[in-house]
């Protein structure tokens, strides 16, 4: 796995490793190779000989773990009943977001479903700005008006509910980065079980005949909620699924090859319009929190995942072969995390919800002066702001 | 000089001439069809913003299956103009997704009737995006095109949707009559940076309106949410959209001839609905018929019916609200059959009679 390693005396900021660091020799830069791709429509794919710095290794590792941890803490609020209604957790895929991230600019946009809160927080809300959201509290991303299906960011257009709706939109989007002629990319984001959805037929469609720069991402997680993708897609080579569209299958557990393959799709549709990317991925909790996940998988199916594919524990094994970090550094990054994550928790509970007037607000932009909103009985005549 | 559009060059130096020389003397009422003044207001619209396109099934290079954008293409070229494949849910989602990230879309939909592929991204993504973002990503777009029922094209092609699309918060929803109404709230639509939902006529559109001098003038705009009152009258109200105003006063005439005087109210907007012009008129009139082309369940009427009751005027009614609604059917192809299933001016004067028990 690893080519080459350059090293260099360093002496690492307390930032990344907490408390406890001491000066230490660590390689700065390594050459690694990724998990192989799968090309549909292309002569040449992304590179499997990539490069990572230390600084973006320890950076992805702190993202992943943070994003596990919070899915953890949403899935222990949700069982407390602090979190209400749908809750859709990331655990396992979170590589995708990371690299994807790692791969483009903050004015590239990028829009996705309801299983939001890890891409959410790599777009640059904060741990409490999401866990705040999921609790409800005027603290949350939205304010507590969307919920965990609804979470926005500058150039992050969420958060979608409706299966597959969030594609034509992503379209949209990479349409109007054209007509302001911006150098800039949208990710559309669907999952296996969206990715029989009409609309995305539609949505590829006119991409393709307007060559827009967007990226159509399946996150390939195996199952649209209990159904495997075997069981719901005639054709389950999903980066083939474009059709006319070049695709490329890449190893969703490996970040770096991620990474890779976004840098590779971004030049690719500036140039040439939409490209299709099937990220191969797995999520260890059930599709949403009433759902167990054990009656159309099995235990074993999920523990072999866990054990041989996990995605933070790829990159934690190349942070420590590459000679980038040893356990301990690693431990306290995941220590700091913790912290980080558990006091985001402690203040998503109590944090305050919005005042009753809110509820009338936000429903038009700009609304007249005198406009009134009715509530649920005749006595109820509420004024709005936009 | 919208006026001239589509007309012959010859026809075009006539009017320059005519203005020029009477203008000033006495006001000049132009004629302009409601396609016409439609067509004026996406090109002065166009013009204005470079983030105004417009989008749709046939709205390039066809002229638009109803003509309204007639020329629009040939005048603003392929980036502003843009034929879509036959896909609304694809393309009403295209042009979500580009006002929701600073455009100012408008999504022609070859009829309303076809809007329903797409309801899911009018309802779901352009009307409640606003309110779930908190504020963060507005969606200024305008869904357009022909809506209600057209001439023999039975029950596929055929019916209204202003309640379907009045029943939902984050939008607003227009339905207007007149040539004036037409290019007024277009107008104001497009400049809304709110989705609208903008609810034309097909059987409306070769219909010409005088114009006045105002109106013709591109920094002409009517508000959204006030209604007009088309016609004053003492006895009753009648309160109508879209075509149906049209009947509306069709039926007063002959009502006048009669002795009674309707006051006949253009909603222009659905939502949201002038609610204080109508309870106005009913404080004066003391009688009600609302009238429309939809069907009766939970349609327009029957919420002007819902906000009376619950208002401050009910007490001066002298006689129950009466609707005159489309038929509580599909719409049927068979002329006698669809005359009777589309309110006519003698359903009209039949239900004021009724309400001001005239035998």
């Amino acid at each position: 796995m690893l080519s080459a390693v350059r090293q260099r005396l360093l002496i690492l900021p307390k930032s990344l490793l907490g408390s406890t660091y001491q000066a230490n020799s660590y390689a700065t830069e390594a050459t690694f190779k990724t998990s192989p791709y799968k090309l549909h429509l292309l002569e040449t794919g992304p590179s499997t000989e990539v490069t990572m710095t230390r600084d973006e290794g320890l950076q992805y590792y702190r993202q992943m773990q943070v994003i596990r941890r919070m899915e953890t803490v949403a899935g222990n609020l949700y069982k407390a009943k602090a979190i209400r209604g749908f809750c859709h957790l990331y655990s396992g895929q979170e590589a995708v977001c990371t690299g994807m991230e790692a791969a483009i600019t903050k004015e590239d946009a990028v829009i996705t479903a309801y299983r939001a809160h890890g891409w959410t927080y790599v777009r640059g809300v904060s741990v409490h700005g999401v866990l705040a959201e999921l609790t409800g509290r005027a603290t949350g991303c939205t304010q507590g008006k969307g919920g965990s299906m609804h979470m926005y960011a500058k150039n992050f257009y969420g958060g979608n509910g409706i299966v597959g709706a969030q594609v034509p939109l992503g379209a949209g989007i990479a349409f109007a980065l054209k007509y302001q002629k911006k150098n800039n990319v949208c990710l559309a984001l669907y999952g296996d079980g969206a990715a029989n959805q009409g609309q995305l037929f539609e949505a590829f469609n006119m991409s393709q005949l307007w060559k827009l720069p967007v990226i159509y991402i399946c996150e390939n997680n195996g199952y649209g909620m209990g159904t495997s993708a075997e069981r719901a897609s005639a054709n389950t080579a999903y980066y083939k699924r474009g059709d006319y569209i070049p695709g490329i299958w890449v190893d969703g557990m490996d970040v770096l090859a991620v990474r890779e393959a976004t840098r590779f799709a971004k030049d690719y549709v500036l140039k040439n319009g939409p490209i299709l990317i099937e990220t191969a991925t797995y999520r260890y909790s059930g599709h949403s929190m009433s759902d167990p996940g054990t009656s159309y998988r099995t235990r074993e199916e999920i523990e072999s995942v866990r054990g041989k594919r996990d995605p933070i524990f790829n990159l934690k094994e190349k942070l420590l072969s590459s000679g980038f970090s040893t356990e301990q550094d690693l431990k306290n990054i995941e220590s700091d995390v913790r912290k980080e994550v558990d006091e985001a928790s402690e203040k998503a509970k109590t944090d305050p919800e919005l005042p009753l007037e809110e509820l009338y607000n936000h429903i038009i932009v700009d609304p007249p002066s005198d406009m009134r909103v009715r509530g649920c009985d005749v006595t109820i005549s509420a004024p709005t702001k936009g | 000089m919208a006026a001239c559009r589509g007309k012959s060059l010859l026809t075009q130096q006539a009017w320059r001439f005519f203005q020029r020389n009477f203008s000033q003397t006495t006001p000049v009422a132009a004629q302009l069809t409601v396609r016409d003044a439609l067509n004026a207001a996406i090109d002065e619209e166009i013009k204005r913003d470079p983030r105004v396109f417009l989008m749709g099934e046939e709205v390039a290079h066809y002229d638009g299956a109803y003509k309204v954008s007639k020329n629009l293409w040939k005048k603003h070229g392929d980036g502003r103009i843009i034929d879509t494949p036959i896909t609304e849910m694809g393309f009403a989602g295209l042009a979500v997704g580009a006002a929701m990230a600073g455009l100012r879309p408008i999504c022609e939909f070859m009829t309303f009737n076809f809007s329903m592929q797409a309801i899911d991204q009018v309802i779901n993504s352009a009307a409640k995006t606003y309110y779930m973002s908190a504020g963060m990503v507005p969606v200024p777009i305008v869904f357009r095109g022909p809506n209600g029922s057209a001439v023999g094209v039975a029950a596929q092609h055929s019916q209204c949707f202003a309640a379907w699309y009045g029943h939902c918060p984050g939008l607003k929803v227009i339905s207007p009559w007149s040539a004036e109404d037409c290019k007024g709230l277009l107008k104001s639509a497009i400049r809304d940076p709110n989705p609208v939902v903008f609810l034309e006529n097909e059987v409306m559109y070769g219909q010409p309106f005088e114009m006045s001098e105002e109106a013709m003038s591109e920094n002409f705009l009517l508000p959204i949410g006030k209604a007009k009152i088309e016609r004053a009258g003492n006895h009753i109200t009648l309160v109508a959209h879209s075509r149906l105003v049209g009947v509306c006063l069709d039926a007063a005439k002959e009502l006048a001839g009669m002795g009674v005087e309707c006051e006949v109210i253009n909603m222009r907007t659905i939502r949201p609905m002038d609610e204080e012009t109508i309870v106005k008129s009913v404080m004066k009139t003391n009688h009600l018929v609302t009238v429309e082309g939809g069907w009766p369940q939970f349609g327009v009427g029957a919420e002007i019916c819902a906000r009376i009751m619950e208002g401050p005027s009910f007490n001066y009614l002298d006689a129950p609200i009466l609707r005159v609604t489309g038929a509580d059917v599909p719409m049927p192809y068979a002329k006698t059959l669809e005359d009777n299933a589309n309110p006519q001016a003698g359903n009209i004067i039949r239900s004021v009679k009724k309400s001001l028990n005239i035998k």
